[in-house]
C-alpha cells in the first residue's frame, strides 16, 4: 500500500477489507466495460482492421518516423544548448546589484514568461517575412523555443540560488570573498545540485513545445505522422503510434531525472566526506591574513 | 492602428474564446484532477493503478499531438463534437494529469504525525479530511495551481494551430488580411501580459488570505 494510504486510513478491519474486496471488484468490472467499449469503437470503425497498423511494422514508414525522431531530438538539443546557458545568465543578470543588468533581464523574463510560445512561432511565421526577415525554417522553430524557454530556466536558476540558505554566502563574504569569488566557489555549486532535477523536467517541456514544428512544417515527429496518416488515410494510428513515442521518450527523461537526483545527492554526500582538506586549503589563505 | 480599432469586435471575440477555453477547462481540470487524486489515495488496487497510468500517459505525450488525435483523429471512430468543445475536453483532460499531482504532493505536505494524533484522539476518516488535511493542503496547492492556471491560459493558444480563432489566431488572421504584424502582436502579447499577472495577482491575494498568520 502507497504512503498516502498508510497515513491517510487505519489498517482496516474485517469489514473494510470486504468492502475494499468489493471495490475491487466493481472497479475492474467498470475498467473492463471501459475497454470494451473502447475496443468496440475502434472495431466498428474498422480500425482494428490490419491494413490500418500494417503500415508500421514496415521499414520505410518506420524509417519516415525515426526522422522525425531525430528531428525532435535535434531540435530539444539545440533549443536546450542555447536556452539553458542563457537562462543561467539572465537569472544572474537579474540577481546581480548592477540596474543595467537588473531591469533588462527583469523585463526579459516577465515578457518572455507571458507570451504563448505559438504566438512567437507566428511572430516569426509570418510577422517578420512582412517586414523582410525570413529565417529558416528550423530557425523558426527553434528560436520561439528558445526566447520562451530560457525566461522559464532563468526563474528555476533563480529560484535555486535564492532557496540556498543565507548564511553560506553570508560566511563567504566573512571570510573576506569577493561577490563573484562566493558566487563561483559557494552559492552556484549548491545551487546547481538543487535545481538540476527541475533542469531535467524543463527538458521534457523543451521536447513537448518541439511538437510545433507541426505548425511550421518542420520534419519532426508530429509533422511526419501528419504527413503520414493524410497520405495513408490512416490519421489516427499514425497520432497514436507517435503518442506512444513521446510517451516513451519523455519517460526516459523523467528517469534520467530521478536518476541525477539521487546521484547528484550522492556527490554531495561524497564531497562532505572528503572535503575537510579541501575545505581546509581553501579557507587557510584568508586565515593567514587575519592572523 | 487603424485596422485593429476598425475591426476590434473580432479581436475581441478572440479573446472571449481564450478566456472561454480557459475557464471551461480549468474547471473541468480542477474536477477530473480532484477525483483522479481521490482514486490515486484510495485503497482499491485497480482505480490506483488506473490512476497512475493516466497520469503518466496524459503528462508525457505533448499537449498539440492530443488535440491534433481528438480533433483530427476522433472523428475517424465517429466522436465528432464542435471544434471548441473537443478542444476545451482534450486540455481538460491534459491539464487534470498535472492537477491531480498538485494536489497529491499538496496531501503530502500534512505530516503524517497530526493525521495519526487525530485517530488517536478519535477522529473519524472524514473529519481527519475536513478539520485536519485539507485546510493545510489547501494552502500549500494554491501556489501551484495558480502556476497550471496561467500555464492553461497560455496553453490555450495552440487551439488556434487546430483552428480555433481565438486571440492567437485571430493575431494571425490580422497579420495576413490586414497585414499589421507588429501592432497586432504587440496588443495581442499585451493582452497576455494582462492575464498572466491578473492569474498571479489573484493567486497571490488567495494565498496571503488562506495563510495563517503567526
Amino acid at each position: 500500500m502507497n504512503t498516502e494510504a498508510n497515513t491517510l486510513f487505519d489498517v482496516p478491519g474485517p469489514r473494510g477489507r470486504r468492502r475494499i474486496r468489493i471495490a475491487t471488484a466493481l472497479s475492474l468490472v467498470a475498467i473492463g466495460a471501459l475497454a470494451l467499449l473502447a475496443v468496440h469503437r475502434f472495431a466498428d470503425h474498422g480500425m482494428l482492421a490490419a491494413d490500418q497498423w500494417r503500415m508500421f511494422a514496415q521499414w520505410p514508414t518506420i524509417r519516415f518516423l525515426l526522422v522525425g525522431v531525430q528531428a525532435t531530438v535535434v531540435v530539444t538539443a539545440v533549443a536546450a544548448a542555447i536556452a539553458f546557458p542563457l537562462g543561467a545568465l539572465v537569472a544572474l543578470a537579474r540577481l546581480s546589484r548592477s540596474r543595467y543588468l537588473h531591469w533588462p533581464a527583469r523585463a526579459y523574463v516577465e515578457i518572455f514568461r507571458a507570451i504563448p510560445i505559438l504566438l512567437l512561432l507566428y511572430v516569426f511565421l509570418f510577422g517578420l517575412p512582412r517586414l523582410g526577415l525570413t529565417l529558416p525554417t528550423f530557425w523558426q522553430l527553434v528560436v520561439p523555443i528558445v526566447a520562451s524557454n530560457s525566461a522559464v530556466i532563468a526563474e528555476i536558476c533563480r529560484a535555486g540560488i535564492l532557496a540556498l540558505d543565507r548564511g553560506q554566502s553570508e560566511a563567504a563574504y566573512s571570510l573576506g570573498m569577493t561577490y563573484r569569488r562566493a558566487m563561483h566557489l559557494v552559492v552556484i555549486p549548491q545551487a546547481v545540485r538543487k535545481v538540476t532535477p527541475t533542469l531535467v523536467g524543463q527538458l521534457v517541456r523543451l521536447l513537448k513545445d518541439s511538437t510545433l514544428g507541426y505548425v511550421v512544417s518542420y520534419i519532426e515527429l508530429l509533422h511526419q505522422a501528419q504527413v503520414l496518416g493524410e497520405y495513408y488515410h490512416i490519421v489516427l494510428p499514425a497520432y497514436l503510434v507517435v503518442a506512444a513515442v513521446y510517451v516513451a521518450i519523455n519517460m526516459a527523461l523523467s528517469r534520467l531525472a530521478h536518476r541525477l537526483e539521487n546521484g547528484t545527492g550522492l556527490r554531495v554526500r561524497r564531497t562532505r566526506k572528503t572535503s575537510d582538506t579541501a575545505r581546509a586549503r581553501l579557507i587557510s589563505p584568508f586565515l593567514r591574513r587575519t592572523r | 492602428m487603424n485596422a485593429i480599432i476598425d475591426h476590434s469586435g473580432q479581436l475581441a471575440h478572440g479573446l472571449f474564446l481564450t478566456l472561454a477555453m480557459t475557464i471551461c477547462g480549468f474547471a473541468c481540470a480542477l474536477a477530473l484532477g480532484v477525483l483522479l487524486a481521490v482514486l490515486l489515495i484510495s485503497p482499491v488496487v485497480p482505480m490506483r493503478t488506473l490512476a497512475s497510468v493516466y497520469v503518466a500517459v496524459f503528462r508525457n505525450i505533448p499537449l498539440l499531438v492530443w488535440l491534433v488525435l481528438f480533433v483530427f483523429g476522433l472523428p475517424e471512430i465517429g466522436l465528432l463534437y464542435s471544434l471548441l468543445t473537443t478542444v476545451t475536453v482534450a486540455m481538460a483532460l491534459y491539464w487534470a494529469a498535472f492537477i491531480c499531482e498538485v494536489i497529491r504532493s499538496g496531501v503530502r505536505t500534512v505530516p503524517p504525525g497530526q493525521i495519526e494524533a487525530a485517530r488517536a484522539l478519535g477522529f473519524r476518516f472524514i473529519q481527519i479530511l475536513r478539520h485536519l488535511v485539507l485546510p493545510q493542503a489547501t494552502r500549500s496547492m494554491v501556489q501551484p495551481l495558480g502556476n497550471i492556471f496561467i500555464a492553461l491560459t497560455l496553453n490555450t493558444s495552440l487551439a488556434a494551430a487546430v483552428g480555433v480563432r481565438e486571440l492567437t489566431g485571430e493575431a494571425q488572421v490580422f497579420t495576413i488580411r490586414y497585414d499589421i504584424p507588429i501592432p497586432i502582436f504587440a496588443v495581442t502579447t499585451a493582452i497576455y501580459v494582462l492575464m498572466t499577472l491578473t492569474g498571479g495577482l489573484v493567486t497571490g491575494r488567495l494565498e496571503r488570505k488562506l495563510a495563517i498568520n503567526r
